[in-house]
């Protein structure tokens, strides 16, 4: 079963759907038994990085999590905050612990030259990095879409995944470490370059014969 | 890179989509849910309902439009039109809207918008700005489909609700709307310049070379338009391709629909 980790403060049935339009059905769920049973986890989120930490603390769900990926290998994957949560610590209106799966500081975007927003809001085309299952070495530039105003600043660059220019920087919007996965876009709101991110993802699960991946 | 988003926008009206020529003289043209779909398809970069239902008791409506829409396109979302509480923001972010634009209700109550963008985070708070050129030349904020006037300035507006969480703004000239003439380059690049966020533009695109113009002379990376789209005239990989062809970055498509 996939557990999709309902922190109550976003929509998640964007996620659900898209995950589901590639055959794997998803229970969405904030229940700790629930989770500690789930043979993947999907964090996705928008909104204040404290909310969402806050979220998962008040529901008891910080250590299982911790405690099912460390221990028991169980994949996560965090999507947009569900990323930036998987980092050590975090900037955004304060400082704040994260989940400790990335070793990294969630860091404002910091643009110097013209042009460049805060939020960056639009598609941005990711450029992959090392060779690793969200994107495969072989994987074409193509266009993600992204909302954000802060970025997961990785300690380890074998953590970084993929990543975007933004204002003469590289920065990280896909990360991967082991069983940890993250992508700062919305692939479930990045049309066909989403929907096949998904799908890679998921047939690797199935391939460790964690998922099993139904017709669609 | 930056790229330029092109964003058809459907005015729903009682869950049916409708397009106002400057507001009034509406012309019924289908389904919401399957011209969202049609623009998925076509790889449009977002998609923006602006719903004008008048009655309290159609309002339900959009929250279904928004659900269905939500299940079958995997795209970006911005939901406008009485938008009036952090309650309508919250259904209409569950039932699948990725951002709401807030447009009479931040006039009359500013710290709405930051209300919001506190509980739910500045990317989805859109605020929606319809102005109008005024005689002494500036450019003033009008409500109610452009018959009000509120005396804002248009500019100052735009750096006060940035500066209150707004993630984006969705500006309208009021006097562009519908006549297909073009954006109104100058106040679209007096506020794209004013402000640290995005600007979607919008009113008054008639032709492919308005999109051109939107970015290269009013600053503006977002680019709204309806009828253009919506009547068969152009179809987005046409917009994106002249976009592409005057040398701005555009997310290419593979659709040729």
């Amino acid at each position: 079963m996939i557990a999709m980790i309902d922190t109550g403060i976003s929509n998640l049935s964007s996620v659900k759907h898209a995950i589901e339009r590639i055959g794997i059905p998803v229970h969405t769920s904030a229940n700790k038994a629930e989770v500690v049973k789930a043979d993947a986890l999907v964090l996705p989120g928008v909104g204040a990085f404290g909310e969402g930490i806050g979220a998962l603390r008040k529901k008891g769900l910080i250590e299982p999590i911790r405690d099912r990926v460390l221990k028991d290998r169980v994949p996560i994957l965090g999507i947009c905050l569900g990323m930036q949560l998987l980092a050590t610590t975090s900037e955004e209106h304060g400082r704040h612990d994260g989940l400790g799966l990335i070793a990294g500081h969630v860091t404002r975007l910091a643009p110097t030259e013209p042009g460049f927003c805060v939020p960056n809001i639009g598609w941005c085309d990711v450029d992959p990095g090392r060779d690793s299952v969200l994107f495969p070495k072989d994987a074409e530039r193509r266009a993600f879409y992204h909302v954000h105003s802060y970025y997961l600043d990785c300690a380890d660059a074998k953590d970084v995944a993929a990543t975007i220019e933004y204002s003469g920087k590289n920065v990280p919007v896909a990360v991967e470490r082991e069983n940890v996965f993250g992508t700062q876009f919305h692939p479930e709101k990045s049309q066909d370059a989403g929907l096949d991110l998904l799908q890679r993802f998921f047939m690797h699960l199935q391939d460790q014969g964690r998922v099993r991946i139904e017709a669609a | 890179m930056l790229k330029a988003r092109i964003i058809p926008c459907l005015d729903v009206k009682d869950g049916r989509v409708v397009k106002g020529v400057n507001f009034v003289d509406l012309k019924d043209a289908g389904d919401p849910v399957e011209q969202a779909t049609i623009y998925d398809r076509e790889e449009a970069d977002e998609l923006c309902f602006l719903d004008i239902t008048a009655s309290h008791e159609n309002r339900e409506t959009i929250y279904d439009v928004v659900a269905g829409t939500a299940e079958r396109c995997f795209m970006p979302l911005t939901v406008g039109g009485g938008v009036r509480t952090t309650d309508d923001i919250r259904r209409l972010l569950l039932a699948g809207a990725d951002k709401v634009s807030i447009n009479t209700a931040a006039i009359e109550r500013p710290e709405f918008v930051s209300e919001a963008a506190m509980r739910f985070g500045t990317q989805c708070i859109v605020v929606a700005l319809d102005a109008k050129r005024v005689s002494s030349g500036r450019y003033e904020i009008f409500t109610h489909g452009g018959r009000k006037e509120t005396g804002i300035d248009a500019i100052e507006w735009a750096k006060r609700m940035a500066a209150s969480g707004a993630g984006e703004i969705l500006l309208t000239s009021m006097d562009r709307d519908g006549t297909r003439k073009g954006f109104e380059i100058a106040l679209t690049r007096q506020v794209a310049d004013a402000v640290p966020i995005p600007i979607i533009a919008s009113g008054g695109v008639g032709n492919l070379d308005h999109f051109v113009e939107g970015v290269r002379e009013g600053h503006a990376w977002g680019l709204l338009a309806a009828s253009i789209f919506h009547f068969g005239e152009h179809a987005i990989h046409e917009a994106k391709a002249h976009l592409a062809a005057a040398g701005i970055p555009v997310r290419q498509t593979h659709s040729q629909i």
